[in-house]
């Protein structure tokens, strides 16, 4: 047993910190989400040189690593509120490549997501299927060896900077089956499919996106058809280990940023961090911090495990840094006054983005239930 | 960054998962009151564990410790909370006996430590008086030096079963004119059986018997039971509290009443269905075991630190704030899931060995006392509020 990281993982840990530190400053930040693109391609292709993208995968892969890898890399993108799409791209396709891919897929694409050149998001929740991964109206019929797609996907996270998508679709069976479910890649420009770009309220892009009639080689298909539920949990779940970790690094500011105003603001005279009922909040955010800390590495480690336990640890982790989020977010708020209310303070940006996590891969209700479903009884 | 045990580890387990097994009493369980113990009952196993050399794991080697890593202590309290074992009191061996050894003289160690180690001498914590809880530094008992003696006088309380202890470890005011009250206070150690000691003990709200006044009226003391210095107690207390705190977070027990809670739920009945299989009961339940995972890793995490060569520090007052939390919440659970059956009062169930007419699951004997007895973990200790000026003070730097 032991937390410690290794020297590669120290060195990840280092270079992505020195890079946010000294490229992704706050007023970087906002310059950044207010222009045309809303991101910083040029970053992304410094992060591939650095062999960032190329962290979670395993050597035989081109890569270096894992999920201990992944957390590492969110964390420092949750310090900086980096938008980037690392989660989309090289969490969830490269999940989807790495656990479902054929030898000539992986061969096609992962160099790809490794090199910056190609961009994916994931394309999986729809305008009525809320948190459930099976609940899909979007579909791929079999047309020879081809496949057919329609539907609409929602909120898309980083599909505006994409080249590529993972969809997922029907197959076969009804709305809610578990099976009939399939996992296709879609090159975003493909005949049919449309979106709507927009920005989110947590400073990074997605779209509406839509497929009339997009027609997809069965080289597309992902795993097998129909029966991909599995694998796509799976994957999900990775991605919800790299929010949390993402979490973990934007409360660690927020904290850190609400102790200096303390500090600083005074009010009755004395800086307000003298006042025992704010230092016992403080205190207490210090304590959901550590605790987070520790589900996010609990999360990590037991992703590889078996199906039942990694969602129960997963679940377990989502929910308690769920709670802890939205505790630190709304306590940071709270602590810096009318101040915290304004634009102008990072802490408002940190917020918004812990607000957001949130809901990111389920919501505290969603991972209690299921939860519930994995050990009660 | 992997939470696998090592061969040696397991290895360990099965040791004293084996001697566990061989040697617990049987007759002695945890899951009741501590108050339906008789003191031979709370003593057994600590005695079998120092004919073993178990019973001060985390001592130094040199007074009678096991040389355990943290992680094998961890193993261990896991060990003995899946038998429910009664463990040994902790104001011998995780109290003064630190204190002594670290800041007693030869005479006083080779005098108490192996008293403290078999089992064979119960100890008390004079600390709090009824003016002096969270301010503890303002207790006001006296030790007034007469030739080769201590004279105390005052009034100590909350002394947990000073009705059995054979010796008790007091802090008294030597100076009254300190410039702070912290500096005017010594670590004495008392014969309870000493002339002017009168225990008196108080009742507490789940009917039971578990602490006590003790009152000191001219009681003579030998100026040779002073640890360390004259007016340094303060130094020693402090460092005992640390001790006291760390281990404090009981995951190990809590886990095992986790699975206690979800049998009492699985044969409770809602609307003919298992309470268990209520989504808000089960969000309760789910809930508890998210916050004790949490806790676990972060005492893991601890543990780790300090293998790695970091003592107990403040972190400590972080697992006794949610270590007791949790318990608390485990015993809130358990009274609500027992619904009715929590009510009637079992002490007053008529003997008459009789059980055609059993009132209530046996489980449910015990829900509400115990849910009131916990309300003290929260409290003692130094209560939670004074682990988050800790915590203010030690962490934020505030």
């Amino acid at each position: 047993m032991d937390f410690d990281f290794t020297d590669e993982q120290n060195m990840v840990r280092d270079g992505i910190s020195r890079l946010i530190r000294e490229q992704y400053d706050f007023d970087t930040r906002r310059n950044v989400i207010a222009s045309d693109s809303g991101w910083r391609p040029e970053l992304w292709a410094q992060l591939a040189e650095l062999g960032m993208l190329a962290a979670p995968f395993s050597e035989e892969d081109g890569g270096f690593g894992g999920a201990t890898e992944a957390m590492i890399i969110m964390e420092e993108f949750g310090k900086g509120l980096a938008v980037e799409p690392f989660i989309p791209s090289v969490v969830c396709a490269g999940g989807f490549l790495k656990h479902g891919g054929s030898a000539a897929q992986r061969e096609e694409y992962i160099g790809g997501i490794i090199s910056g050149e190609m961009v994916f998001a994931f394309a999986y929740a729809e305008p009525r299927g809320r948190y459930d991964l099976a609940n899909l109206e979007t579909t791929a019929k079999a047309d020879g060896g081809d496949y057919v797609l329609n539907g609409h996907k929602a909120v898309v996270i980083g599909a505006p900077w994409a080249t590529h998508l993972v969809v997922t679709a029907r197959t076969s069976g009804g709305q809610t089956d578990k099976d009939g479910v399939s996992v296709f890649i879609v090159d975003k420009a493909a005949q049919g499919v449309s979106t709507r770009d927009y920005a989110t309220v947590d400073g990074r892009r997605a779209s509406e996106v839509y497929f009339e009639n997009v027609k997809v080689s069965g080289d597309a298909l992902i795993g097998e058809a129909g029966n991909s539920l599995p694998l796509i949990e799976k994957v999900v779940d990775e991605a919800t280990a790299a929010v949390c970790a993402e979490a973990v690094g934007a409360m660690k500011v927020t904290n850190a940023t609400t102790l200096d105003y303390s500090r600083q603001r005074k009010q009755f005279g004395v800086p307000i961090g003298s006042f025992q009922v704010l230092q016992h909040r403080m205190a207490d955010m210090l304590m959901e911090y550590e605790q987070s800390v520790s589900m996010c590495y609990l999360a990590t480690i037991k992703l590889d495990e078996d199906d039942a336990t990694r969602k129960k640890n997963v679940s377990a982790a989502k929910v308690r840094i769920g709670q802890s989020a939205r505790f630190i977010g709304q306590s940071a708020i709270q602590t810096h006054g009318g101040m915290g209310m304004t634009d102008e303070l990072a802490v408002g940006s940190y917020f918004k983005r812990l607000s957001i996590i949130e809901g990111e891969f389920g919501s505290v209700d969603h991972h209690m239930r299921r939860h519930i479903a994995l050990t009660a009884g | 960054m992997n939470l696998e045990f090592t061969e040696e580890e397991k290895a360990f387990r099965a040791e004293v998962r084996e001697f566990i097994e061989n040697n617990y009493p049987q007759n002695v369980d945890a899951r009741g009151l501590r108050d339906d113990l008789s003191p031979e009952d709370m003593l057994a196993w600590h005695k079998i564990l120092g004919k073993k050399g178990w019973s001060v794991p985390a001592w130094p080697t040199e007074y009678g410790g096991t040389d355990w890593t943290p992680t094998q202590r961890y193993i261990w309290s896991e060990e003995n909370a899946r038998k429910n074992t009664v463990m040994p009191l902790p104001f011998g061996v995780a109290m003064v006996g630190p204190v002594i050894y670290t800041f007693g003289n030869e005479e006083q160690k080779a005098q108490h430590l192996p008293g403290i180690r078999s089992g064979d001498v119960w100890w008390c914590q004079g600390y709090s008086e009824p003016g002096a809880g969270s301010d503890l530094a303002s207790l006001k008992t006296t030790a007034v030096r007469d030739g080769d003696d201590y004279i105390i006088n005052g009034q100590k309380t909350w002394t947990t079963l000073a009705q059995h202890a054979d010796w008790g470890f007091f802090l008294c005011r030597t100076d009254s004119d300190a410039p702070k009250p912290q500096m005017g206070i010594s670590f004495i150690l008392v014969d309870m059986k000493t002339p002017g000691i009168e225990v008196r003990p108080i009742k507490l709200i789940d009917g039971g018997y578990e602490v006590n006044e003790v009152w000191l009226t001219d009681v003579r003391v030998p100026a040779a039971n002073l640890i360390g210095e004259e007016n340094k107690g303060w130094t020693y207390a402090k460092f005992l509290l640390a001790h006291e705190r760390s281990g404090i977070a009981g995951v190990a027990r809590s886990k095992r009443g986790v699975e206690q809670l979800k049998e009492i739920a699985a044969s409770e009945m809602l609307d003919g269905k298992p309470l268990i299989e209520d989504m808000g009961f089960a969000t309760k339940i789910s809930q508890l075991e998210i916050d004790l995972s949490a806790l676990e890793i972060t005492e893991l995490r601890t543990l780790a630190g300090e293998q790695a060569g970091k003592g107990p520090g403040p972190e400590s007052s972080l697992l006794k704030v949610k270590g007791t939390e949790i318990q608390q919440r485990l015993t809130e659970l358990t009274l609500e899931a027992v619904g009715y059956y929590g009510a009637p009062d079992f002490r007053s169930f008529p003997d008459d060995g009789s059980n055609d007419f059993p009132i209530g699951p046996d489980y449910a004997h015990h829900a509400a006392p115990t849910y009131f007895n916990m309300r003290k973990t929260s409290i003692y200790g130094g209560s939670n509020e004074i682990q988050r000026n800790i915590i203010t003070k030690m962490i934020l730097g505030l």
